[in-house]
């Protein structure tokens, strides 16, 4: 919003100011006045080693919230990326313990399933004409059932130790989901900012039919989004099942939810076209903080549960706001 | 036309379908099992134990179908059957209230029903031909004087810091089994409790667990409401290196065969057996026993004692004979 015309500026109000910083730091300085104020609290909060708890507890929503900025980048949705961490988890750990063992297969055929699972979610809703609501409503249900008839019913755990390394090793002292994590982040930002792909889903995203006037395919893009999604999606079931040391049936029930909130207190819109991924990522470490915070302080859960409803709400109102003074 | 001839297909097909389902009915035995969820370890474990008995009896076809933990999938899977014209119905209650309607109706199909491990509430005006269930608050008092005598043990008296993992908020096995555990921990006046919901699940266990760790100076036992959370509670002392596993007396709940292994390879010190395939299989045979011979159980809710399970027993838990 730095290139709004001068005339306009002139008349800027200190409302009007309050909500253009918002726009650019707002986000930021909420997580920290939140950091700062568990800090206070309680004091282990900033030690190291609960800091890095708490991004690598973050890093398995946050890699599937960096694809989903891309999806909601374009007006779209994903409901189905809780069971895609449960199906592919559970494939990867078939590949481990069951089906040969093989380190290589039990990383790659996830993540070509996981791509796949959404090239399919893109691909119906774009060339079917449906609402990926109601496409990935779909898929959830699908692979949740796919899930539990490859598992047939049972956990599968034990994994081999070189597989542990994905979501349990440490390269010097940053965990490796860590690292994972915020590479998908840099990449994703870099896609964004810095690539014609990146400026077309901000165009796709921000106005469809000037976008499809101008000659751009968006169904590629769109299910292109899709498909990094799913291959995100399946490199967090990766994660998981790692860590668990078990692909589990449960795993990732209910992920679509932090995932989807994590991007809009991140500021991106929920109609396209604005937003980005390094807003994703203080959203969801803001979610993992407060999380953690409360626990550290031994707060019940329920309250968790509240605190995070509010923020979700007060986030996106943020937005409205920031918009209807911006056309003001 | 073209719909026409559709619809005829679709008539002939229900057709097929109807009289092969009649045809099936007079030959053997249907029964119905509803379960909370087949996507958790346990009910799959239960589903597998009520199958070996139906093949062991033989002449019994069992319908299972899931619920995904979801009380109104559940009570439309219960109409489902009705409709079915099943002979009986093994059922675990996802919650104790909300299916009685669906009890009422089996009741008026005359179609007995038998529920396993969760009851229903007990004054509900519907007829359940028996219980057959664990003693989930019995269980939590085992688990509990499990720890105060490896406490009592290492200090010489029963003092110290636990975690307890409790389970889903507002589930009939968490209270019992919290309910239990702290009727005896109330006693010890030098044992502090810290308790905190990981809803029965290995990453929210993890995830809790790292949280406790940081939090808490000393831990000198954690109870997990099941092995799923302390599964998870391992894995993350085994991670944070402030704490030893081996120091830290970990006792799991349901006697799950990874907890086993654990248990052997000296992780995990105890899990509470409630011998889940013993519940199932009885309560099956006492459902066939009824509609074949039409002998009623003795008693409409028989317990099954839980048991701790640790290294020194771990032949007697039900999972590690498989």
């Amino acid at each position: 919003m730095s290139d709004l015309p001068e005339t306009k500026k002139e008349r800027v109000s200190l409302v009007e100011q309050f909500f253009i910083l918002w726009d650019r730091i707002g986000i930021l300085l909420a997580f920290i006045v939140v950091c700062i104020l568990f800090g206070i609290l309680t004091p282990v909060f900033f030690n190291p080693l609960n800091i890095l708890n708490v991004i690598r507890q973050v890093s398995i929503i946050g890699v599937i919230a960096v694809g989903m900025t891309f999806v909601i980048l374009l007006g779209g949705i994903d409901l189905s990326v809780g069971s895609v961490v449960a199906f592919t988890g559970i494939i990867a750990a078939g590949f481990q313990v069951k089906w040969g063992g093989s380190l290589f297969l039990s990383i790659v055929i996830p993540l070509l399933i996981g791509g796949g699972i959404g090239f399919l979610n893109g691909f119906i809703s774009t060339k079917g004409g449906l609402h990926p609501f109601i496409v990935t409503l779909g898929t959830m249900s699908i692979f949740r059932g796919a899930t539990l008839l490859v598992a047939k019913g049972r956990p599968i755990s034990g994994m081999s130790k070189s597989f542990r390394f994905i979501g349990a090793g440490m390269i010097g002292p940053i965990p490796f989901p860590v690292i994972l994590f915020l590479g998908s982040v840099i990449i994703a930002a870099i896609i964004l900012r810095r690539t014609v792909f990146g400026r077309y889903i901000y165009a796709i995203g921000g106005n469809q039919e000037a976008a499809l006037l101008s000659g751009i395919r968006v169904d590629r893009y769109k299910i292109s989004a899709f498909t990094i999604l799913g291959f995100l999606s399946a490199l967090s079931g990766l994660i998981l099942t790692s860590r668990l040391n078990s692909g589990e049936l449960v795993a990732g029930e209910g992920y679509e939810l932090d995932v989807i909130a994590s991007v809009v207190i991140g500021g991106t819109s929920m109609m396209g076209g604005e937003g980005g991924v390094y807003g994703t990522l203080i959203g969801a470490l803001l979610i993992g903080v407060i999380s953690n915070g409360l626990n550290l302080l031994g707060v019940q859960p329920y309250w968790q549960m509240i605190v995070r409803g509010s923020i979700i709400i007060l986030a996106v109102l943020m937005d409205k706001m920031k918009r209807r003074f911006r056309t003001a | 036309m073209k719909k026409l001839g559709l619809v005829g297909v679709l008539i002939v097909l229900l057709g097929a379908l109807c009289l092969g389902s009649l045809a099936l009915a007079q030959e053997q035995l249907t029964i119905g099992l509803s379960f909370p969820s087949l996507s958790m370890a346990w009910f799959g474990f239960l589903e597998q134990a009520v199958k070996e008995k139906a093949a062991q009896l033989g002449g019994i076809e069992v319908i299972s179908l899931e619920a995904q933990d979801n009380v109104a999938t559940q009570i439309s899977i219960i109409e489902d059957m009705i409709v079915r014209g099943v002979d009986g119905v093994l059922l675990v209650p996802i919650e104790v209230e909300a299916v009685v309607p669906a009890v009422e109706a089996l009741n008026k199909a005359k179609i007995p029903v038998v529920t396993v491990d969760r009851r229903i509430k007990e004054d509900a005006p519907v007829e359940v031909l028996c219980h057959v269930g664990a003693d989930n608050v019995e269980g939590g008092r085992k688990a509990a004087q499990f720890i105060v005598d490896k406490l009592t043990e290492k200090y010489g008296e029963p003092k110290g810091t636990i975690i307890e993992l409790t389970g889903t908020p507002g589930a009939g096995p968490a209270i019992d089994r919290s309910a239990g555990f702290n009727e005896i921990m109330k006693q010890y006046p030098n044992i502090t409790i810290k308790a905190q919901t990981a809803n029965f699940r290995r990453d929210d266990g993890m995830k809790v667990m790292e949280d406790f760790i940081m939090s808490t100076p000393q831990i000198d036992a954690v109870f997990g409401a099941n092995d799923e959370m302390i599964l998870g509670a391992i894995q993350a002392i085994e991670a944070s290196g402030k704490f030893d596993v081996e120091e830290v007396v970990t006792v799991g709940f349901d006697a799950l065969p990874e907890a086993l292994q654990l248990i052997e390879e000296g992780t995990l010190d105890a899990t509470i057996e409630q011998f889940p395939g013993r519940q199932a299989s009885t309560a099956f045979e006492i459902l066939v026993k009824y509609l074949r011979e039409n002998v009623e159980p003795e008693s409409k809710i028989m317990l099954i004692e839980p048991a701790v399970i640790t290294k020194d027993n771990l032949q007697e838990a039900e999972k590690s004979i498989q």
